[in-house]
């Protein structure tokens, strides 16, 4: 192109005809800016090339206390390890149900083709293809890793012949069959010894991709196995099916287009009696897109049925039960961190893998950040940790806050001692880390008690689910704000059933959890479940001198005496006294209440909970959501955020005349509609320019600064058109369009 | 009809008291209340306006209450997210589009000019009446920027927006009632209208309602306007965008008589311009190098990284790159090369980093080569440098899907820079776990040298000139005669520049002409000749109505003109 073509002309004058010759040039030091490429390779020597993986370097780069940061990265890669494994176990667990149901739906479909060949055939007739539509929901970030585990499930079960399509690969119909036969080929020869490799390698590329080769295919395959060396036959049949199925999966089936998905199913469903096929249609939205997608004619050759995965609300659920309330794992969120990610999922994406990915960071960012964290890992290991700690780290101990207020409160000696004699300071940091850990224990037990609680309440004033109530009980003292006491004030009315039904499963809760101090606890539940069972017997009772008095009633007939007994009723009930069953259920209440307040206690009161807590929630909004058009507004509006030069301090909504030449003309072109003249506003940059310069604007100034300040102009604007605020126009000569609107 | 529409489109100017204060009134209840009094609009002004000022402050506190409520459900960040401690909220950046009149950047910049560091503090009341009355002429300019002075009418004792006179001292500004600042076209009477109520109380009165939607009223400019931004936001918008009429001067840079800048010339003279707060911008970039191990360590652990922010991210990256990656294979991609493609990232890695050989089919084919390679060898480690993720060439769908799919291998470490502002919406939820993406803004103030140095990303000041050598550089490497052609079609091209509905030459004519000045002898030569020209893009045909084929030239006539004179002195 002649533009391109002379730009790189002018530059290569610009730059030096040397530079733009030395595209060939290897190694070290060599520029990135040419004329006539835009990638660059760099290749070490290979004798200067790492072996091993440097990580752990990084880890402890830039940073003082370097003993402990290799202990620290082994943490914490251990406990990302740990994690990670705890959470694919979550997930596979959460899929064995849709799974299981899966593969029962694959052994029916093709049951027939399995026994006997001719009813298959027959039924066939139809040519439906059996179709299992799998609802996964919106997150679709999250569906990568149900389909690989999915394929790796049928792999292992059903059939070696798992096909995985997605849209994007699959433009037309022949990029989607080239893509299945590849994938097919490639099934084929991990189930054959790699000899036959090269040989399909060829065949690949050479066969017309066509539905008529692929039962070819199938057939010889079917053969092969069938004519193969016994011992050969054994392993393949105890994994697989005779004749196993071949299962295609289209990941996004809403991105595919509609012509090449019809086209397919017509196709196959021709040929549907030569091999079985079964599709999975991976659904985002809702099953209706597959009759949306798909006229009736074509759906009519799909037997469709449907399954439904774990909602990923629920999936969230089973990983924060999993991940944080439980002492498994030693690492905790603190509330605004937690709070971060969740509503990261819950207003942005909807997937746990994201909020995963969030955790994973935190994770990374505490272990780097807080030098103290080499104390977060179990128990035991950390006690004997804390006995090798150097002089610094125990400085650093005595700089928590947390650690400074428990200071603060220990008798004079005691804080002499604390503050001078390490040996001391390690072995009080010792029980603090024992008390910490049993702090948690209860923690999440009452946690739970409380949750079971909260959630029989109507509105749910704490939340209804668990990292509601846990996020509030974190964040401050629960049983000073409204809504607790608003749910207090509601368990007071609760039924007599529901109440003991929820005292059932809080004994449950306490008798699971390892918590020693529990045992009294469940003794008083026990007891107060005994207690209820009594008040049935007791209620009786009241019941019948109730009713004895209605009798009574029945039998006056004189005016008079009805009148007194029925004040005389009146009066009894208004000075009553609360039933037993009241009294018991606000000695239950009360208990309950006394339980949240000692067990409860928000977490940053605890001494030391700096080493276990990750809570800077900013850094992590900061990575994970962040706003890069608020980040360019402040700097175009108030360069000041950033340069703080005193000169370029201003107000609210003005900008300094000494602002970087960006800010300028940026604030200038604010001040115009749709098109903007160059002229215009060149002098107005001008203007400006050198009015701070101190030349006076009236006076002819001199060529060379006119030409400085119109090069300045130039760049300004093109920086502009870079960062997406203008573009060239051609409405009218010399103007450019703005393209944004407003402030921005 | 035009007048008045432009009339109505001035009042609801916007951006004339502070800016911030009314996008943030804006920000603030703006939509709650577009949406409340949306129903109201369609009834009649006066009724509409009455309940406007029937809305009571508790209201308004309310509204702002539940807009900070919803904020913060957002997790929006707007009071504690960012480092620096900025704050802007969705509305102050995301606003609608004001009208827009066009002397009103030379009025923010006399204004600037004026304003000395620090603001002045104004004083209303000293504020000098100042009739007007001089004949209009809307689209007059003076070189210097000054005294366009006129006004229709005689009722507007002051012209000088609220924000000039916040602004501005005093004695300045009596010091001559003809200064730039005091200078106002006709278009902009009716937001002064606004304006000048705080500072006359006299003059409160009920301008005669040539406009729909704005009668005077006591209050306080600030309020009055947040009030008619909310009330005519919707139909302020369309108002925006429904006329074609655009407002501006028709002063073109070649009556500047400025020297037209190729790149060199540029670069020297940047370099001779004082470099502007160097230890401030020292003290950024320190800031951000020191994240240099932070990052490596996040690369590793399977993270991507994406900077963002104001100024150039190159020097950093490369400054990353020299210090932390010397000893590493790494990639290094200029997104901004304007030939870039995602195609010729694959190569290099394909036959540079994989010593491959061999073609592919399609990119889908090589990024499957590429991934099996990575996963295959755990050993190969590859870092993947791309300033300017947001290129015009690789912000396509597909390229960012391949590059995704590149950054989601476990063994390729991606950092990337971006500056568009519309960048992130390159990225669907897919891509972006794809890319698993750790934002750092690193912003740095720096200019975009390098970024902006190819011509497809400069303004028509420089694609003149670069057009002109273009031309010259082909038509020298031409034969005489080819050269005479193209002359002849310039010539006539200019002839007709004053044309509007010039159709072009057409092929006969073109042909007579050349056979007339011996440039041609049959009518193939000439057609292979204008082949050639084709294929340089230096004409165009269009085929007209009646089925001629027409040539042109698509250069601008300014060029062209030059181009003339050049070959002129040449020959």
């Amino acid at each position: 192109e002649i533009c391109a073509c002379a730009s790189n002309f002018s530059r290569a004058r610009s730059l030096g005809w040397a530079e733009v010759l030395d595209t060939g040039a290897r190694g070290g030091r060599m520029s990135t800016s040419s004329v006539s490429k835009g990638c660059f390779v760099f290749k070490p020597s290979s004798k200067k090339r790492r072996i091993l993986s440097p990580t752990a370097d990084y880890f402890s780069q830039g940073k003082n206390d370097s003993e402990d940061s290799d202990l620290r990265f082994a943490t914490c890669q251990l406990l990302w390890k740990q994690i990670n494994s705890e959470t694919e176990k979550i997930q596979e667990e959460l899929n064995k149900q849709l799974f299981d149901n899966l593969i029962r739906f694959l052994r029916q479909s093709h049951s027939e083709f399995q026994t006997k060949k001719t009813e298959w055939m027959c039924r066939m007739k139809s040519s439906e293809i059996p179709t299992a539509a799998l609802v996964l929901g919106v997150n679709v970030t999250d569906h990568e890793v149900t389909f690989k585990s999915l394929s790796e499930v049928l792999q292992d079960n059903v059939t070696p012949y798992v096909i995985s399509l997605q849209a994007k690969e699959c433009p037309g119909i022949k990029h989607l069959l080239q893509k299945l036969m590849g994938q097919l080929m490639d099934c084929c020869v991990d189930l054959d010894s790699s000899e036959e490799e090269e040989c399909v390698n060829i065949s690949q590329k050479k066969i017309r991709c066509s539905m008529a080769s692929l039962s070819k295919w199938y057939e010889s395959v079917t053969k092969k196995t069938g004519s193969e060396t016994p011992s050969k036959k054994r392993t393949s049949s105890s994994r697989h099916w005779q004749s196993p199925p071949i299962v295609v999966i289209f990941k996004d089936m809403e991105s595919f287009t509609t012509k090449v998905l019809q086209d397919f199913i017509i196709i196959s469903s021709q040929h549907i009696h030569e091999f079985p096929l079964v599709l999975i249609f991976g659904i985002a939205t809702s099953p209706m897109i597959i009759h949306r997608l798909l006229p009736h004619s074509v759906s009519s050759l799909l037997c469709i049925e449907l399954f439904q995965s774990l909602s990923c609300k629920e999936h969230l659920a089973t990983v924060i039960d999993k991940l944080l309330l439980t002492t498994q794992f030693p690492f905790k969120l603190s509330e605004k961190v937690l709070q971060v990610l969740i509503n990261i999922f819950l207003y942005h994406d909807f997937s746990v893998q994201n909020f995963i990915k969030g955790f994973q960071l935190s994770i990374v960012e505490h272990f780097y950040s807080q030098p103290l964290s080499v104390l977060c890992c179990q128990l035991l290991e950390a006690k004997k940790r804390v006995n090798s700690l150097p002089h610094n780290q125990c400085e650093n101990i005595r700089s928590l806050p947390s650690f400074r207020r428990y200071v603060e409160s220990q008798v004079s000696e005691k804080q002499i001692a604390l503050l001078t004699e390490d040996s001391f300071l390690k072995e009080v940091t010792q029980t603090l880390l024992e008390d910490l850990h049993i702090y948690h224990e209860n923690y999440f037990t009452v946690l739970r008690c409380l949750h079971v609680f909260t959630t029989s309440l109507p509105k749910y004033p704490l939340g209804k689910q668990i990292r509601e109530l846990h996020c509030a009980c974190l964040g401050k003292r629960v049983w000073e704000t409204e809504e607790y006491e608003s749910a207090v004030q509601l368990l007071r009315m609760l039924a007599k059933d529901e109440l003991v039904a929820i005292l059932q499963k809080c004994a449950e809760i306490f008798i699971s959890s390892s918590g020693k101090q529990f045992s009294n606890t469940v003794e008083k539940l026990e007891e107060f479940l005994a207690r209820f069972q009594n008040l049935e017997a007791e209620t009786n009772e009241v019941q019948d001198v109730s009713v004895s008095s209605q009798k009574e009633l029945q039998k006056k007939t004189d005016l008079y005496h009805l009148q007194k007994t029925l004040l005389a009723l009146k009066e009894s009930k208004r000075s009553k006294k609360l039933t037993k069953f009241e009294m018991l259920r606000f000695e239950v209440v009360d208990f309950i209440d006394s339980l949240v307040r000692s067990y409860l206690a928000p977490a940053e009161m605890q001494t030391l909970n700096e080493v276990v807590y990750f809570n800077t929630a900013n850094t992590l909004r900061e990575h994970l959501n962040a706003a890069p058009r608020i980040a360019l507004h402040t700097a175009l509006n108030n360069p000041y955020c950033y340069l703080k030069n005193q000169t370029l301090k201003s107000d609210v909504g003005c900008i300094s005349n000494t602002a970087p030449d960006i800010c300028i003309v940026y604030k200038l072109h604010l001040e115009c509609g749709r098109l903007i003249n160059l002229v215009d506003w060149l002098e107005a940059f001008s203007t400006v320019v050198t009015a701070v310069e101190g030349t006076d604007p009236d006076s002819v100034a001199t060529d060379q600064v006119d030409e400085i300040i119109h090069a300045r102009f130039i760049r300004a604007v093109s920086e502009l058109e870079l960062l997406g605020f203008i573009k060239p126009s051609k409405q009218k000569t010399d103007h450019v369009a703005r393209l944004t609107w407003g402030g921005c | 009809m035009s007048q008045l529409e432009l009339k109505r489109n001035k009042v609801l100017e916007a951006r004339f008291v502070a800016d911030e204060d009314v996008l943030k009134h804006i920000s603030d209840n703006g939509g709650v209340k577009v949406r409340k009094d949306k129903a109201q609009l369609a009834l009649n002004v006066k009724r509409f306006v009455k309940t406007l000022e029937n809305i009571s402050d508790d209201d308004e506190a309310q509204e702002i209450l539940k807009e900070q409520n919803y904020v913060a459900v957002l997790g929006a960040c707007a009071e504690d997210s960012l480092r620096n401690g900025p704050s802007a909220g969705g509305g102050e950046i995301y606003s609608f589009q004001t009208p827009k009149r066009s002397g009103k950047m030379a009025e923010l910049a006399s204004e600037l000019a004026q304003t000395p560091g620090k603001n002045v503090t104004f004083e209303s009341s000293q504020y000098p009446e100042k009739p007007a009355s001089t004949p209009q002429s809307s689209k007059k300019y003076s070189a210097s920027n000054k005294a366009q002075l006129k006004s229709k009418n005689n009722e507007f004792v002051s012209t000088t927006p609220y924000r000039l006179r916040k602004r501005l001292t005093a004695p300045s500004l009596r010091s001559d009632s003809e200064s730039d600042y005091s200078a106002s076209c006709s278009e902009e009477e009716e937001e002064d209208k606004d304006h000048k109520e705080t500072s006359d109380v006299i003059l409160d009165r009920k301008t005669p309602s040539k406009t729909r939607a704005a009668p005077a009223s006591k209050k306080t400019p600030a309020k009055k306007l947040k009030e008619e931004m909310t009330s005519n936001l919707v139909e302020e918008y369309f108002e925006a965008h429904s006329s074609s009429k655009v407002l501006t001067s028709d002063r073109t840079l070649q009556k500047l008589q400025k020297r037209k800048l190729d790149q060199q010339t540029l670069l020297v003279l940047l370099n001779k311009a004082p470099p502007a707060f160097t230890a401030e911008l020292k003290e950024l970039n320190q800031q951000h190098e020191s994240l240099f191990s932070k990052w490596m360590l996040q690369l590793h652990l399977g993270f991507s990284i994406v900077l963002y922010g104001l100024g150039s991210k190159r020097d950093l990256l490369e400054k990353f790159r020299t210090s932390l990656l010397q000893d590493s294979v790494h990639l290094v991609v200029n997104g901004f090369f304007p030939s870039i493609t995602v195609r010729s990232i694959l190569n290099s890695i394909t036959e540079e980093v994989l010593d491959h050989v061999g073609t592919f089919r399609s990119p889908l084919d090589q990024l499957d080569l590429i991934m099996k390679r990575f996963k295959e060898d755990s050993s190969l480690e590859l870092y993947l440098l791309i300033h300017n993720l947001d290129s015009k060439m690789l912000r396509g769908d597909k390229s960012q899907q391949i590059l995704a799919q590149l950054a989601s291998l476990p063994n390729i470490h991606l950092i990337a820079s971006i500056d568009h502002i519309n960048a992130p919406l390159m990225w669907d939820q897919a891509k972006q776990s794809l890319y698993n993406w750790l934002w750092y803004e690193t912003t740095t103030f720096s200019p975009y040298l390098e970024e902006t140095s190819y011509e497809n990303s400069l303004l028509v000041q420089q694609s003149g000139s670069l057009a002109l050598s273009s031309l010259t550089h082909v038509l020298h490497s031409l034969t005489p005669n080819a050269r005479g052609i193209f002359r002849l079609l310039a010539q006539y091209h200019l002839e007709n520049k004053d044309n509007p509905s010039y159709p072009g030459l057409s092929f006969q004519d073109f042909y007579q002409r050349c056979r007339e000045a011996f440039l041609v002898n049959s009518d193939l030569t000439l057609r292979a000749q204008l082949t050639e020209f084709r294929d340089h893009k230096l004409i165009r045909t269009k085929r007209g109505t009646d089925g001629v084929e027409y040539l042109l030239i698509p250069v601008d006539n300014g060029t062209l003109t030059d181009f003339l004179e050049k070959e002129d002195e040449d020959m």
